[in-house]
């Protein structure tokens, strides 16, 4: 029999933005608890995306195609070395192009003078190694030089970043030397440390030829490292312990360090679930927030409910009107808690220099949460207020 | 007539809303126009203990262009016969009809595209937007029948002129007198041409002289053809009025006849407040 017109998206958002626009201080401040929510989720939710990118992008530069190749264990539970032509038979398979291998010394260790009791372990390692491994490992010297081919001769040390710290060298100062199985060691550089093998961290490293002269290393090597075209990593991998040592490839250990640090990156951390129930908790307080001031909003403006109602709203009209009121309010600390979100994170990443990512399940669960508050919150003081009476709205101002 | 008129130029309101009676009521056969306004038998009880019968079998009829008075002491039931005029409450028993519509078979949905279309209020407290200019508080007059934002402004700046504000339409409620204010609120109620205005007590708030250039401004509305029911406690008042309907404890002990001329009411009619008086835009013919 009638037609009721429907309010216009305009001015459905005139009337719904009319309590926000007249109490702006109550607005913000009710939507405050919606925007710390927001923000704590949108945060947690980028920075572990960002951590997580950050990873991968430290991956790809260092690349997921080094193998290692170590020496295992006999079913004896005996070492089984490597033999000395290994790396150069790896280094005849197709598809690899770099190799490189370091040797541990044995039962040698370093210390800062020879005034230190062996006895004080530092859990260094000495090891030799071939000139090239900054390369294949993608490391770089924080300070000094690596071995060349005249210091590989000589007693000359470079100390990983860790080995560099516990020794307590800080600097490099010519003449600046350590105490390596009974002799002065040079040191020539510290490096930085090296994602992809951490082991190397705490290793002492000195060239071959001065590990067999001055230390006594019987050549052979420990580790191998290899880099192989990205496209035949594994196949590479397949073929490696077969290559390196024909006669008892089961004494062989071949692994792909990359896949430690893809594991880490794809590990959620444990305190996001915290962090999340936290601004869910926040959330809830928000929309109670809400709902609180929806209520007052209608009892404070029955006499607007009243006049809508003879102007002809319908009571559909009015709780779409308050129901759009709470969702706007919803919305706002919603914009406010995503900003937030976002800039924290940009920020935390920035200075860790990672990438920043904020996923889309960040910002759109935030408004999508926002969302969902502002209805539910709203949905009863708007049922109030379109069940009021008209006439009850008008006269009892 | 400016063809220009926004008021002119828009599809009727009446035509967009499709209000239709059920079962249609004969035009009467004595060549008068149909009433406007019809209440019949009409009783209302609250319930409480002990129930009040806040009306006891009240029975008018409003003719297009009339300008009647309702006029009565506190409890005696005037507010609660402009909520069933108004359609803003139904009657416990008897008839209210709006334009030949039986309040009573209406629905609340239905009720409420009458109040947008055919009844225009004016409340004693105004009930203005503070926050929002004159045109867009007259304009909220129509936010309901589904017009255009621009049409609405249209013809709320036309309803501003019709009450002596043109020359405002951006100032804000807050930069106004009471009267001014009324004034607006008057606009609201005229923007959407309704059938019948409600004017509850709309002197009430306001101080003797401006009261009366209220009156001044309904009496000139009356003149353009406006039917225009005033609600007041006032005798002296209604008493400027061409007709008084009086009430006492829920019940019309008085009902002058309503065909004294629209000339009854002494004020003269301020230049800057008149409508034409062949403004045929308020005529009475113009009712379904």
């Amino acid at each position: 029999m009638t037609i009721n017109a429907r309010l216009r998206p305009g001015d459905l958002a005139r009337v719904a933005s009319v309590g926000v626009r007249t109490r702006k201080l109550r607005a913000a401040l009710s939507a405050l608890g919606i925007a710390i929510g927001v923000a704590a989720i949108v945060a947690v939710l980028g920075l572990s995306s960002s951590s997580q990118a950050g990873l991968l992008a430290q991956i790809s530069k260092l690349g997921t195609n080094l193998l290692t190749v170590t020496n295992g264990q006999s079913f004896s539970g005996q070492t089984v070395e490597l033999p000395r032509a290994a790396p150069g038979m790896i280094g005849r398979i197709g598809p690899v192009t770099q190799v490189q291998e370091t040797g541990t010394v044995k039962n040698t260790s370093a210390y800062r003078s020879p005034l230190i009791p062996t006895t004080d372990g530092n859990a260094l390692s000495v090891d030799a190694t071939s000139l090239g491994l900054l390369q294949t490992l993608r490391t770089t010297m924080a300070q000094g030089s690596f071995l060349n081919a005249e210091t590989e001769h000589e007693p000359v040390a470079v100390l990983g970043a860790a080995a560099a710290q516990r020794l307590g060298i800080d600097r490099v100062f010519s003449g600046e030397r350590v105490w390596v199985g009974g002799q002065w060691f040079y040191v020539a550089g510290v490096l930085n440390p090296a994602a992809l093998v951490p082991s190397i961290d705490s290793s002492v490293l000195v060239g071959f030829p001065a590990a067999q002269t001055y230390l006594g290393f019987d050549g052979n090597p420990s580790t191998i490292y290899v880099r192989a075209d990205t496209d035949d990593v594994a196949a590479v991998q397949a073929v490696l312990a077969d290559t390196a040592n024909p006669e008892d490839p089961g004494g062989v250990d071949v692994s792909q360090p990359s896949a430690a640090l893809v594991a880490q990156a794809d590990a959620q951390s444990a305190f996001n679930g915290l962090f999340l129930g936290l601004g869910a908790v926040a959330l809830l307080v928000g929309a109670v927030g809400v709902a609180n001031i929806m209520v007052i909003s209608v009892l404070e403006r029955r006499s607007e409910i009243g006049l809508r109602r003879a102007l002809g709203a319908t009571r559909g009209h009015i709780r779409v009107q308050f129901l759009a009121e709470a969702i706007l309010l919803s919305l706002l600390g919603g914009t406010v808690g995503v900003g937030l979100g976002v800039l924290s994170t940009a920020v935390y990443a920035a200075t860790k220099g990672w990438a920043i990512v904020v996923p889309v399940l960040a910002w759109g669960g935030g408004f999508g949460a926002a969302l969902l508050i502002g209805a539910v919150a709203g949905l009863l003081p708007a049922l109030r207020a379109a069940r009021m009476s008209p006439t009850e709205a008008l006269w009892t101002v | 007539m400016n063809p220009m008129n926004p008021m002119n130029s828009e599809p009727n309101i009446q035509d967009m809303t499709r209000i239709t009676c059920d079962p249609p009521r004969p035009q009467p056969d004595n060549g008068e126009p149909r009433p406007v306004l019809e209440v019949r038998n009409v009783t209302r009880t609250y319930a409480g203990e002990p129930p009040v019968r806040a009306l006891r079998g009240v029975s008018f009829a409003v003719r297009p262009g009339e300008l009647v008075a309702v006029v009565g002491p506190s409890g005696s039931g005037k507010t609660t016969l402009l909520h069933l005029m108004g359609t803003l409450d139904r009657p416990s028993t008897g008839t209210v009809r709006i334009t030949g519509c039986d309040v009573a078979a209406m629905s609340d949905r239905q009720l409420a595209a009458l109040r947008a279309t055919q009844i225009g209020f004016v409340f004693q407290q105004f009930f203005l937007s503070e926050h929002s200019t004159l045109v867009d508080n007259v304009a909220d007059g129509l936010l309901y029948t589904g017009i255009r934002s621009a049409d609405r402004r249209a013809q709320a700046l036309n309803a501003l002129g019709l009450v002596g504000l043109a020359d405002r339409p951006d100032a804000r409620p807050t930069q106004l007198s009471g009267g001014q204010r009324q004034r607006v609120a008057i606009a609201r109620a005229l923007v959407g041409r309704p059938s019948i205005v409600l004017a509850d007590e709309p002197t009430g708030n306001l101080d003797s002289a401006t009261g009366a250039s209220i009156m001044e401004l309904l009496g000139a509305l009356h003149d353009a053809g406006v039917t225009i029911v005033v609600i007041t406690h006032d005798r002296s008042l209604a008493d400027r009025l061409p007709r008084r309907i009086e009430m006492l404890d829920g019940c019309i002990i008085a009902d002058t006849a309503s065909v004294m001329p629209a000339q009854a009411i002494s004020v003269p009619v301020d230049s800057a407040n008149a409508v034409p008086a062949d403004d045929s835009r308020f005529r009475p013919g113009r009712q379904p």
